[in-house]
């Protein structure tokens, strides 16, 4: 609660700063308009916002639920075989080096205007975290635990399923908090390069109208929506992943 | 954990335990030898310790006996009644290695699940829940190990050990890293729950050694040596104020002093 205070204040603080700067230097308000203009533009355009926003949303919890199913998918494989392990881990970096906006009009090409190739975007926007993070954790399982899966004679699949994976839960539990923060990212950009709905959409539009005010308005409503959606996630990887090192809780916190 | 050596207490084996001989091992240990041509055996039925200076070798051979450790080709390890060691072996090592996403209970019972055998159902698992009221964590069942301190976890660890019903049980300082009076009760309580049993306990602890071993061996050099067992008398475990083992925990000192300037 006093996270959340303090993040209001700071919030609170940068609007002063931004509201004095526009006073005093005088800027076109189809430059950078006064954040009073800004909220007031939320309030008015509210109804016109809300549908795109929450079509924005859909991409982004479609993207991360696919994203993170074929992430989860393919770290496994790549733990349990070791074929998989030399022949895909190469191709998973090189794709990785091809930027996901260069891709973005490709796909619109491919999934259409519509829904699918947003969602198509952010997931491969945060599949490589994912898949990563929970390979690296799938990887590094204490050692003295495998020895002791050893002794006692464990199978290979049951070793993965009851050892190797619920001790790399912490590391995928990082590469989803990196997904949710960047899988807005992945809709946007699906958005700006063909659209006719979401925020990404608006704020083209808003900026070829110079309704700056009614950019800001939709950048305000994406970056709360990105914030609500990492802590939500974040809570929610805490609530269930109970054994999370301190560390990388603490440093989530921040 | 007040009345010691009640047979009852003690887990029933259905065979005798068998002995073990180590014979002619061989392994390199970044590029020289860490054993060559080692020969040592562990005594059907009893405990067996080893001390020794740090980094002479002693948890590197309780490892090779577990099967986790690849020795040279002609090392041959094998069980005194000819049939497979793997298996028939429980380990303890260091650190309790318990999972801290288990329960106490779910952490004794680890092995059943990683075999994949049906449900430990309601014996293995009364059994367990029996050895864990026997050493004093009855209220804890579904505690997980966070919060449970350093010897409970410990004690957690040998139930898992003992729950896992082998005939030869290889402990690597089991107790080295708790308190005085903790590692004098978990003691007691791993020899009266592993009573004729083939036990290896490998510790740095001349007196631990003297309390609980049958044999005491002193492990020296590199390539390394056992030297020749010292011979207790079978009841375990000892008062350690007995003045012929304040003579021996002397005598076990300065071979071990020897040892360490050897190394």
């Amino acid at each position: 609660m006093r996270s959340l205070l303090r993040a209001l204040l700071v919030f609170a603080g940068l609007c002063l700063v931004w509201q004095v700067f526009v006073t005093v230097t005088g800027i076109p308000p189809y430059l950078l308009p006064a954040p009073t203009r800004v909220f007031a533009a939320l309030i008015d355009r509210a109804d016109f916002l809300l549908p795109h926003a929450l079509l924005t949303l859909a991409e982004i919890a479609l993207g991360m639920l696919f994203g993170i199913l074929l992430g989860g998918f393919s770290a496994l494989t790549l733990a349990r075989f070791a074929p998989a392990r030399r022949w895909l881990l190469p191709v998973l970096v090189v794709s990785q080096a091809i930027p996901v906006f260069a891709l973005a009009p490709l796909l619109v090409l491919w999934f259409g205007y519509g829904l699918a190739s947003k969602v198509a975007a952010a997931t491969l926007i945060i599949y490589f975290p994912v898949t990563s993070a929970f390979y690296d954790g799938l990887r590094h399982t204490e050692r003295g635990w495998l020895d002791l899966a050893r002794v006692m004679g464990a199978t290979g699949g049951r070793e993965l399923l009851l050892l190797r994976v619920p001790a790399a839960l912490p590391g995928f539990a990082s590469g989803v908090r990196v997904a949710a923060a960047v899988a807005p990212i992945g809709a946007v950009i699906g958005e700006w390069v063909g659209a006719s709905a979401g925020l990404g959409y608006v704020m083209l539009q808003a900026n070829a109208r110079m309704q700056i005010d009614v950019m800001f308005a939709a950048l305000l409503v994406l970056g709360l929506m990105a914030v609500t959606l990492y802590y939500a996630i974040d809570a929610a990887l805490r609530r269930f992943i109970p054994w999370l090192p301190e560390s990388l809780t603490a440093s989530s916190k921040e | 954990m007040t009345t010691i050596s009640d047979p009852s207490r003690s887990r029933a084996l259905p065979t005798s335990p068998p002995a073990v001989s180590v014979h002619a091992a061989r392994l390199d240990y970044g590029g020289t030898p860490l054993f060559d041509e080692l020969d040592f055996s562990l005594a059907a039925g009893q405990w067996t310790c080893v001390l020794g200076p740090s980094g002479v070798g002693k948890t590197t051979l309780l490892r090779l006996i577990a099967g986790l450790e690849e020795a040279a080709a002609g090392t041959s390890i094998a069980a005194g009644d000819g049939r497979p060691l793997a298996g028939r072996v429980a380990w303890m090592g260091q650190q309790d290695l318990l999972l801290p996403w288990l329960s106490a209970l779910d952490n004794a019972l680890l092995g059943a699940r990683l075999r994949g055998e049906p449900d430990p159902g309601s014996e293995r698992r009364s059994a367990a829940i029996e050895l864990l009221k026997l050493v004093g964590l009855g209220g804890r069942l579904a505690a997980r190990p966070a919060e449970l301190s350093g010897g409970q976890r410990q004690r957690v660890a040998l139930v898992r050990t003992l729950i896992e019903d082998r005939p030869v049980i290889l402990m690597d300082e089991p107790f080295s890293s708790l308190d005085s009076v903790t590692r004098w009760k978990l003691q007691e309580l791993a020899v009266e729950l592993l009573a004729g049993r083939t036990v290896l306990l490998v510790t740095h602890d001349p007196r631990e050694a003297l309390r609980l071993g049958h044999r005491v061996h002193v492990m020296a050099g590199r390539p390394a040596r056992l030297d020749r067992p010292l011979l207790l008398d079978p009841r375990t475990p000892r008062r350690l104020d007995d003045p012929a083992l304040l003579t021996l925990e002397s005598e076990l000192i300065r071979r071990l002093a020897g040892a360490a300037e050897a190394a």
